[in-house]
């Protein structure tokens, strides 16, 4: 690891001014340290956010939920508020990685590191989310951009994940054994005006299945999913599944989600 | 004192490991400590024409670059393969050269090309980096089944074989073949795995150019056979002047009994730069660099009778070598493999053929069982197919061919000296509740779920071995072992041996053997082990070896301090030395209250006079001190067995695979701490659980190693894993005192074919290990579809 500036500040103004090009924010550091170990990625200055108390906290409205951006997500998976409102939240959070990385391990940083097999990216986009940042308000749909790339510009810090709380969801995930990370995940969300239904593991970046979506705006059932065909290509393969696996898996979870939805 | 053998004495050494008070090599730092770092090779297969360190050697921090010109310039050997095969023909087998620092060739990626010292490990790491090396690529051979059809990857090595070695009366073999009633035929692939053990590999090498003695603190299971090989081999520095220390050692399963290149270089530079130098692998150096396992191609037939008897077996494997022959690389699959393809049955005649290959991968070397794990998978996979094809249960297809009579002599190498297998099948069959696994299968299926069970009853070979024996069949060194008992003046003992722990808790076992045999209480025994000079010479931990050949040599110790204590005792009480009984630490003698305490002897041995008067406790021709030594050499290997039975469940969508209930029942004869025992179980059935269904070393066709990190890499986890039902029955050994057999690598060795066999009773088609998901889910779908296709 090579020698860096280490920055612990206490507001989101203070960060901003020490943002510059060879920076980086840290929060649980659980993408960032490793990173930095092997050597793929170096900073002059670390701006260690954990300590902003305007980023933390959960807050429950009648149609919403705001989760601070430094919320861990052993927090997000014990809140009562989740727990309550949006329960298929509070369970993603609970299966992500291990004991460790669920203690450590933020939302907002797993937001904007956007890994393409990560699973609160399902999550923005299957429940309307909104993406508070220091500067503006970005729509989920706006946000994911590619692998790794999000719309956040360079200094751009986010504050709060605001959540809209559906009817009924659910979160399905088929881990890959080896780095619990999503193979796939489904999430699917009924609102009163439609079903949203978002895929995380299968591509480049997390996106909504429409043929999905169709089947179920018409009859939301796992069985309405049975006569949809997903295609393969344009799909993920490595050496954990093929991208026929992964097709399968799709319907598979889909299914599952639908028929666990509450 | 009650008797502390058979009882579940807790680890002496536990208070340090779970407290974070281990030593490991990586805690040891030195003054004046230099840090290294090596340039590795990226390719799998490349000549090189440069290596240029001149902008390296100026980056700052920099001590020293030395390359392997610098190690043929100081006449530093290459690493060895220790055990001679010979190939049918009667041809030797055929080695290439394996310096510990590239010599114009790089046969792996992760092969050592130089090694850059400097005042910190960034330093060195951040000029590692400005190492230029030119390398013409070479079109690498990487697979096992193209090696034998690829041009040779070293000079002068035809066909990329090292040897084609044979076992067994192949012509009486054929003959059976010729008049079997039935068949069975199989074709299998056993899986290329990573150790990973939990400490990384590391070295620090440490010169003292007053006294020209140097040490090597290393993660080792050997420190003296690393010693010798440094030594004899690699002419890095003379025996006598030498110190190895394997310190605590976080893990080994075989990957840590070899000196590697990184020793040697470590060794050779802290004498060459006359300070210290250490070295700590990366979890991806570990993944590149330590000796892989397993790796065979197999296909393998059974002649049977119709009633279900075995009347032959016919065995032809190719094993992967790796880029060079490692150290006990050339013995793994060939005499730890080919006599235990027969395993625990009454087999009259068989042959078995290995082909080992040299291709451009990570060498290949003893892993958790060496040879055993691969000729059970291979045996018990083909009887459970034989078994099933037949329509004979398996558990009676299995005891129909058992060898009931002890001692047996096997058609190929062992004589087998005692053993019951019936008793522990039978005692799995009541644990696992066999007779009730269809009902289990049937409410499986109302979930959706697929229910198989799986077998396996093995046979291993432990406690090695023999000198003469192995000596005889190519074996570079004797496999005897040896021990000493060190009583100190205040009664309290130094037990030395030449074993080492790492995981398998001899610090409480053998002081366990100890404390009984001389009566001393345990907590005023320790074991010392892991330091060339501290102890007799030893041959190491590996093979399940320490109990049955380390702790007999020190029940030998034990028996010759009593020896000499009676002596003692004897004159001490003005008797004869045979008229002295020894009970529970007591010399006493018969018929009478006259009795000293060993403490007693041993103040007396030390501190031989009194005051006042010239008068001795020790008779003439004693000498003082209280210390015997003993070497041990084994008259047989030693036999464990056991059954194991396997059920998973597997998800009929996703084709997730679960091993729901897992039986194991061995028998490792006298069991001395069965609570130590049942970790090793544990231990050994999860890699092998892992191995069935996980773990799968992968490289891509250019030879880059694509699973060199956990992400990438499966392990098994807690959540994977059922409770594991464990119980034992016991036939003592009867070539050692103890009666043990060796428990340590039971569990890798019978779990893989019971959790295969149980998964292909469940989906019911072959598919090879590891059982992935999506290997379970295709199987699954092919069978729907010639299932549709049939109806
Ligand atoms: C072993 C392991 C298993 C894992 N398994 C899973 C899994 O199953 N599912 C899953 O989804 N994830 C998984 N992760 C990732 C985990 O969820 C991480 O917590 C997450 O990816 C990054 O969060 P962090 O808080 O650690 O971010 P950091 O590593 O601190 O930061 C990551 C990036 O985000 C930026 N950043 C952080 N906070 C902000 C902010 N508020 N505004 C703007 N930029 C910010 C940082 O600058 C950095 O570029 C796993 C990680 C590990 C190590």
């Amino acid at each position: 690891m090579k020698s860096f500036n280490f920055h612990s500040i206490k507001s989101v103004k203070e960060a901003q001014k020490l943002a510059s090009g060879k920076s980086v924010y840290l929060a649980g550091g659980m993408t960032t340290i490793p990173a930095m170990k092997h050597g793929l990625a170096s900073y002059s200055d670390i701006i260690d956010i954990k300590n902003i108390k305007d980023l933390s906290g959960i807050k429950v409205s009648s149609k919403s939920i705001r989760i601070g951006a430094i919320t861990k997500h052993a927090e997000v998976a014990s809140s009562k508020e989740v727990r309550k409102s949006i329960s298929s939240l509070a369970l993603l959070a609970d299966g992500i990685g291990d004991a460790q990385v669920r203690n450590r391990g933020t939302i907002g940083g797993s937001i904007a590191n956007n890994d393409p097999t990560a699973d609160y990216p399902s999550a923005c986009l299957a429940l309307n989310a909104t993406i508070h940042t220091s500067n503006r308000k970005i729509h989920a749909n706006k946000f994911f951009k590619d692998m790794f790339e999000t719309a956040l510009k360079k200094g751009e810090l986010i504050e709060t994940v605001e959540f809209q709380i559906p009817t009924k969801s659910s979160y399905e995930k088929f881990p890959s054994p080896a780095s619990l990370y999503a193979m796939v995940g489904v999430y699917v969300a009924k609102y009163k005006s439609e079903v949203i239904v978002a895929v995380t593991g299968a591509q480049s970046v997390v996106y909504r299945c429409k043929e999905i979506e169709n089947a179920l705006n018409s009859n939301f059932s796992a069985s309405a999913i049975d006569g949809v065909k997903i295609k393969s290509s344009g799909l993920n393969s490595d050496i954990h599944a093929s991208s026929d696996y992964r097709a399968h898996l799709i319907k598979v979870l889909a299914k599952k989600a639908v028929t666990g939805c509450k | 004192m009650a008797s502390l053998v058979g009882s579940r004495v807790e680890r002496k050494e536990d208070k340090k490991f779970l407290t974070g008070k281990g030593r490991y090599t990586a805690d040891i730092n030195l003054a004046n400590q230099t840090y290294a770092y090596f340039v590795r090779s990226p390719h799998a297969r490349a000549s090189i024409s440069k290596v240029d360190v001149s902008k390296a050697s100026n980056a700052p921090g920099v001590v020293k670059i030395l390359t392997g010109d610098d190690l043929a310039e100081d006449k530093i050997g290459g690493l060895i393969a220790g055990w001679k095969i010979v190939s049918q023909d009667g041809t030797d087998m055929k080695v290439p050269a394996h310096p510990p620092l590239a010599n114009n060739t790089v046969n792996y990626v992760g092969d050592h090309v130089a090694v850059v010292i400097a005042e910190t490990l960034d330093q060195a790491r951040e000029a590692a980096d400005l190492v230029r090396v030119d390398y013409k690529v070479l079109k690498a051979v990487v697979k096992t089944s193209d090696a034998l059809n690829s041009k040779p990857i070293h000079e002068g090595i035809d066909k990329n074989l090292c040897f084609d070695w044979g076992l067994g009366d192949k012509s009486k073999t054929d003959e059976a073949f010729s008049k079997a009633e039935k068949i069975i035929k199989i074709d299998l692939v056993n899986n290329r795995l990573i150790p990973n053990a939990m400490e990384p590999r590391a070295s620090i090498g440490d010169y003292n150019p007053s006294s020209e003695n140097l040490t090597l603190y290393t993660t080792n299971q050997n420190p003296h056979l690393t010693r010798l090989v440094l030594s004899a081999f690699c002419a890095i520095q003379p025996e006598h002047k030498f110190r190895v220390v394997a310190p605590d050692v976080g893990g080994g399963f075989g990957s840590k009994i070899y000196p590697y290149a990184e020793d040697a270089v470590i060794a050779w530079t802290a004498k060459k730069i006359e300070r210290p130098v250490k070295w700590v692998a990366e979890r991806t150096e570990s993944f590149l660099s330590d000796c892989h396992g397993r790796d065979h191609i197999t296909h393998a037939e059974l002649a049977v009778k119709n009633d279900g008897k075995i009347v032959g077996l016919k065995v032809e494997t190719i094993a992967n070598l790796g880029g060079y022959a490692s150290l006990f690389a050339t013995v793994t699959p060939t005499y730890l493999y080919g006599p235990l393809v027969l395993g625990l049955y009454d087999i009259p005649v068989a042959f078995c053929n290995v082909k080992a290959v040299y291709t451009n991968t990570t060498p290949v070397d003893a892993y958790r069982g060496a040879g055993r794990p691969e000729a059970t998978y291979m045996i018990e996979r083909l009887v459970e197919k034989a078994a099933k094809e037949m329509g004979i249960d398996r558990a009676e297809f299995r005891s129909k061919n058992f060898i009931s009579k002890f001692p047996h002599q096997q058609c190929l190498v062992h004589n087998i000296d005692s053993g019951d297998y019936s008793a522990h099948l039978n005692k799995a069959l009541e644990l696992s509740d066999y007779k009730n696994f269809e009902n289990r299968r049937t409410e499986s299926k109302s979930k959706g779920k697929l229910r198989g069970i799986g077998f396996s009853t093995y046979l291993e070979a432990c406690g090695i071995a023999p000198s003469a024996v192995v000596m005889s069949i190519g074996a570079g060194v004797g496999l005897w072992e040896s021990a000493e008992i060190r009583f100190n003046a205040t009664g309290n003992i130094s037990v030395f041996t030449g074993t080492h722990s790492h995981g398998q808790g001899h610090d409480t076992t053998f002081a366990q053997i100890v404390s009984d045999k001389l009566g001393v209480p345990i907590e005023n025994i320790d074991l010392v082990h892991g330091d060339t000079d501290k102890g007799p010479f030893g041959m190491g931990t590996y093979g399940s070896r320490s109990l049955a050949v380390g702790g007999t040599a020190i029940t030998k110790a034990c028996d010759k301090i009593i020896d000499k204590g009676k002596k003692v005792a004897a004159h001490m009480l003005e008797a004869k030395p045979d008229e002295i009984d020894f009970k529970a630490g007591e010399f006493i003698v018969k018929n009478s209250n006259k009795k000293k305490t060993i403490g007693e002897i041993a103040f007396a041995c030390y501190l031989p006079g009194q005051y006042g008067e010239i008068k001795s406790p020790l008779p003439e021709g004693v000498e003082p001190g209280l210390k015997e030594t003993a070497f041990y050499d084994p008259v047989n290997f030693s036999f464990p067995a056991g059954t194991h039975i396997c059920e998973v469940e597997v998800d009929q969508d996703t084709g997730e695979t679960k091993v729901v209930a897992y039986t194991a029942v061995d028998d490792f004869g006298t069991v001395i701490n069965p609570m130590i025992v049942e970790g090793q179980v544990h231990g050994g059935v999860v890699q092998g659980i892992g191995q069935a269904l996980y773990e799968n070393a992968r490289y891509d066709e250019s030879g880059q190693l694509i699973t060199a990190s956990y992400m990438d890499y499966t392990m098994p986890r807690a959540n994977n894993l059922p409770e594991l039902r464990i119980d034992y029955t016991s036939t003592p050994a009867t070539s050692n005192p103890l009666g043990v057999k060796g428990c340590g690598e039971a569990g890798a060795i019978a779990a893989p074919p019971a959790v295969m066999n149980a998964v292909i009773d469940a989906i019911d088609i072959d598919i090879s290990m590891p059982a992935t998901s999506e290997k379970v889910c295709n199987a699954l779908q092919k069978n729907k579809k010639n299932n549709k296709e049939a109806a």
